[in-house]
């Protein structure tokens, strides 16, 4: 199992994309925001946790893709199939590999963008916190969907229409926390139901995935 | 070691092979010929459990089956050494060094796999199937894009995983030397009136 | 006694949806005509919302069936999985268009309503803002289903996340509600008496759901006999192929 999230870090790593792109992407969003909505710092500092959200799950939802296809193509998939490793530990362990090479640069990246974006000081932990917490769950829901569509060509798209209503109740959850930490409200009950949907998509989601995935092979 | 009875597969859906029954023993190797698009493929797809038979049984021990597709599963960024060094950990086995020195590899360890050749990549393929340390190997046509020292090179290999007490079955249209049985699945091609009532045959 | 499992056979359904099908269709159109016209002709206008409480008789019916729909392909989904019966398969997929457009009625028909009895087309409100992700998750599932070009596997896969979107629409639906709290009126019917419409309102909007439950068993009816159809001539197809 470790060897399986090794040679997916490695290969993240080696292709260049992986660690880079999804971070690049984040930045550019955040950029991209003032630009549209104008540069007033106080319309920005009220927006900023939700734009901060929406820049993270983006950045997650663009290297999902990848997340079974290159197996799937060459040919790795049916080999790890036929390996000792129950689909199972592959789905989750893939989910992992997909956390450390985005959700957990985008956790850290956060904040940095979150000066650019005029977020209110009280707002800095809690955004990181929130995403900790929040970004797992979208790799292993994305996980899910990158799982159905393994076999489809070109399923990228299909994939997105897919996960991205999935990322309803974590999106809203998560920017919820981001949000009052930094307006300084209360913000015991999202970051609990976030921290309830991040444990509970981790524990019953890589079933499903595996189970996708054996319908996929087959 | 691997007994298949009254087996039917099917693909994308449709019955393709039905009524094969073979028997594989330890130390015995079995050729599978037949045209393209028999269902060679198919069958040997169904014997590694990637996909369900549509009727019959594959029985042999638990965990005893290599498959070796078309397809390596050979990671371009990865190194030969390191390619062969995941499947081993993978299958918790270690002899990486005799997988590689068995295929000729020992001088490419270090290379990128994305560097090699169409022939070396296969090698390093089936190379993958001696670090798996499983018994029976299902082959789909392994000497694809080998030249004929690397075919006698695995035919060596094969031999000696035979005389180690393992089985084989290998669909291939060379011959590789070896003293085995061979299956012309032909015969076997599912017609309309032998097939089973569900399937999309319910709709009729 | 014959089993309910006998109509899973696709011949046996044919026959029987086959039988069924006019009067669905016939229940269906008398019941939208009456409770239609009843309501839209022969109730008084609402003493604050005036005749525009009428959109009533076409947006409560869609979005109760909006919702059934879904709930329908869910149990489908899980009869396919769990004993695969291919009808089963094919009628969840056959209702899942017929569902999305009842979702895209009841969203349009409330926006109409929306305008003038709060001045907006539209508002973030849970109730509203969770038909809009029903819709989306109608569409992924839609799409799914005419990616997959092997038609067992693109059922198993879309059985599948029939379930989990069920899961997720569920948990949507807490999280919009905890988001916002909203403009829209509590539901409009209910078992308890005291919070019912008026009976005067009551009764045609009772016919104008029936007739929409009718409308929707005669859609699915119907794409779900096409659906066999074009499986049927597929097999028809490949056994000729075989021969």
């Amino acid at each position: 199992m470790i060897a399986l999230l090794l040679r997916d870090l490695k290969l993240a790593m080696r292709a260049g994309g992986g660690f880079g792109l999804g971070l690049s992407f984040f930045l550019i969003v955040s950029v991209l925001v003032p630009f549209g909505v104008g540069p007033e710092n106080a319309l920005l500092a009220r927006i900023a946790p939700g734009i901060l959200w929406i820049g993270a799950l983006l950045a997650c939802l663009l290297s999902l893709d990848r997340i079974f296809a290159l197996d799937w193509e060459d040919g790795s998939l049916d080999l790890l199939a036929c390996a000792p490793l129950p689909l199972e530990a592959v789905a989750a362990i893939k989910a992992l590999g997909h956390w450390i090479t985005t959700g957990l640069p985008l956790t850290l990246a956060a904040p940095i963008l979150g000066l650019l974006l005029q977020l209110p000081a009280s707002g800095y932990l809690w955004l990181v916190l929130s995403l900790l917490i929040g970004t797992p769950a979208l790799s292993v829901i994305g996980t899910f969907g990158a799982a159905l569509t393994v076999g489809i060509k070109r399923g990228g798209l299909l994939l997105s229409l897919l996960v991205l209503p999935l990322y309803v109740p974590t999106l809203i959850f998560g920017a919820e926390v981001a949000r009052r930490g930094a307006e300084g409200l209360s913000l015991g009950a999202p970051l609990l139901l976030l921290a309830g949907i991040s444990l509970g998509v981790l524990a019953v989601l890589p079933f499903v995935s595996a189970l996708v995935l054996r319908m996929n092979l087959r | 070691m691997l007994r298949v009875s009254d087996l039917a597969v099917a693909r994308g859906g449709v019955p393709i092979l039905s009524g094969v029954s073979f028997d594989v023993a330890a130390g015995e190797a079995l050729v599978l010929r037949g045209p393209n698009g028999s269902g060679k493929t198919t069958l040997l797809r169904t014997l590694a459990g990637l996909q369900p038979p549509l009727a019959g049984a594959v029985s042999c021990a638990e965990d005893s089956i290599a498959y070796a597709a078309h397809s390596d599963g050979i990671k371009a960024n990865l190194s030969v050494a390191e390619n062969l060094a995941f499947w081993a950990a993978v299958f918790g086995t270690s002899g990486t060094q005799e997988a590689l020195s068995a295929f000729d590899l020992t001088d490419l360890a270090t290379r990128q796999a994305g560097a090699l050749s169409a022939g070396q990549k296969r090698r390093l393929g089936l190379a993958r199937l001696v670090v798996t340390g499983r018994p029976i190997w299902i082959l789909d046509e392994p000497t694809v894009s080998l030249d004929a020292s690397a075919v006698a090179l695995f035919a060596g290999v094969i031999e000696r995983h035979l005389t180690a007490g393992g089985a084989a079955v290998i669909a291939t249209h060379i011959d590789l030397g070896l003293t085995a049985r061979t299956l012309d699945v032909a015969p076997y091609k599912a017609r309309a009136a032998n097939l089973r009532a569900d399937f999309d045959e319910g709709f009729l | 006694m014959a089993s309910i499992w006998e109509y899973a056979n696709p011949v046996k359904f044919m026959r029987l949806s086959g039988q069924v099908l006019p009067w669905v269709s016939g229940g269906a159109a008398v019941a939208l005509v009456i409770g239609l016209f009843w309501g839209f002709f022969l109730t008084p206008d609402d003493f604050r919302q005036g005749s525009t409480v009428k959109i009533i008789y076409l947006h409560v019916p869609a979005a109760l069936m909006a919702i059934n729909a879904w709930f329908m392909m869910l149990v489908a989904s899980l009869i396919w999985l769990i004993r695969r019966h291919h009808v089963s398969a094919l009628a969840a997929k056959a209702a899942a268009p017929v569902g999305a457009v009842m979702t895209l009625i009841a969203l349009i028909t409330g926006a109409f309503w929306g305008q003038p009895m709060w001045g907006t087309w539209w508002a973030w409100d849970p109730r509203l803002t969770s038909f809009l992700i029903l819709f989306l998750f109608y569409l992924g599932y839609i799409a799914l289903w005419a990616a997959i070009e092997d038609a067992d596997t693109a059922a198993d896969l879309t059985s599948v996340l029939c379930l989990v979107g069920s899961v997720f629409a569920v948990l949507s639906r807490y999280a919009v509600n905890f988001w916002n709290q909203g403009l829209h009126q509590g539901a409009s019917l209910s078992l308890d008496k005291e919070e019912n419409v008026a009976n005067v309102f009551y009764l045609p909007l009772l016919v104008c759901i029936g007739g929409f439950i009718l409308l929707f068993l005669a859609l699915v009816l119907l794409r779900t006999r096409t659906e066999i159809r074009q499986r049927r001539t597929r097999a028809l197809i490949r056994r000729e192929n075989m021969a």
